[in-house]
């Protein structure tokens, strides 16, 4: 009983809540980047392989932190996660949905890494197909952290997720109105979603974290929208 | 003799090149890029002391379109 209140605060969590943010921040330079170099502009004062190292640099840099915190929060004692929810998602005892996110995301970006390192081995189709998934990590990313991050309910918390949100939201403006004829299937998807994304997440936060009560209802929503998990 | 050790050579896959410029901005001891960024090898064979350069180079290119072969003999 005495313990509840100590391990609330426990170095950990903090070091796990430390290293989410600081891997959606990463994340989310990493994917701005991604999406600024895959059109033709030229950048006028950096190199174009400045870019792509730089893509590549922060890539790595936003796994270490993930791993960090990953591991930092499978340690706490306090949610009491097994090892295997860090890489199987929608199967945790806290928030299983809402921590799911954050699994599919970290599995995706795995993905994305092992198939950038064999790249030369797989080919330029296979290994495009694959990092397309970054796409989808991003925002699994972005509704895990406003779905079950502590901080969410702290204004600070709440602008760098706008901040994220509308860093990537203009990259993906920029390039659409940067890009020549062509692709139209996709660049209206990416149309679609770029304005989708903002719309939703503001629901939803409106809608569940910033009400009262969130926390028994994220510990709750599973079982009424994916139908009897556990 | 170790495949590493061999001579290597330039080649460019120019159906996957897109002109990204990359390679020219890496390797430009081997490489002029024209005037829509699209690579002209000045040398295919890679001198011993730019063959880290020529390997970045390769690696940075983002439609994988530049290759380092080694020579067969």
């Amino acid at each position: 009983m005495t313990t509840t209140l100590a391990l609330t605060g426990s170095p950990l969590w903090y070091a796990s809540r430390a290293g989410g943010t600081l891997a959606l921040v990463l994340l989310t330079a990493t994917v701005v980047l991604g999406i600024a170099s895959g059109g033709r502009v030229v950048p006028r004062r950096i190199g174009r392989f400045e870019i792509g190292l730089l893509h590549r640099n922060l890539s790595l840099l936003t796994l270490v932190f993930l791993g960090m915190h990953v591991v930092t929060a499978v340690l706490d004692p306090f949610v009491r996660l097994s090892w295997a929810v860090s890489v199987v998602p929608f199967g945790a005892s806290y928030r299983p949905l809402w921590l799911g996110l954050g699994t599919a995301a970290l599995d995706l970006l795995l993905a994305v890494l092992v198939t950038s390192a064999l790249r030369h081995r797989l080919g330029v189709r296979s290994w495009k197909a694959v990092h397309w998934l970054a796409y989808a990590a991003w925002p699994l990313a972005l509704f895990h952290s406003a779905g079950t991050g502590t901080d969410t309910r702290l204004p600070l918390q709440l602008w760098l997720y706008a901040a994220c949100l509308a860093t990537v939201i203009a990259a993906v403006w920029w390039r659409l109105a940067k890009a020549g004829p062509g692709h139209v299937a996709g660049r209206l998807t990416a149309a679609v979603a770029a304005t989708a994304v903002p719309v939703v997440l503001t629901a939803f936060l409106a809608a569940g974290p910033l009400q009262p009560g969130w926390s028994q209802r994220a510990a709750l929503t599973p079982v009424v929208l994916i139908g009897g998990g556990r | 003799m170790n495949p590493a050790n061999r001579a290597k050579t330039l080649r460019i896959d120019r159906i996957a090149c897109t002109g990204q410029g990359l390679c020219g901005e890496l390797l430009p001891e081997l490489i002029d890029l024209d005037e829509w960024g699209y690579p002209i090898v000045k040398d295919r064979s890679v001198p011993d002391h730019l063959r880290a350069h020529a390997r970045r180079a390769a690696a940075a290119c983002p439609l994988l379109a530049l290759h380092l072969d080694a020579d067969r003999t």
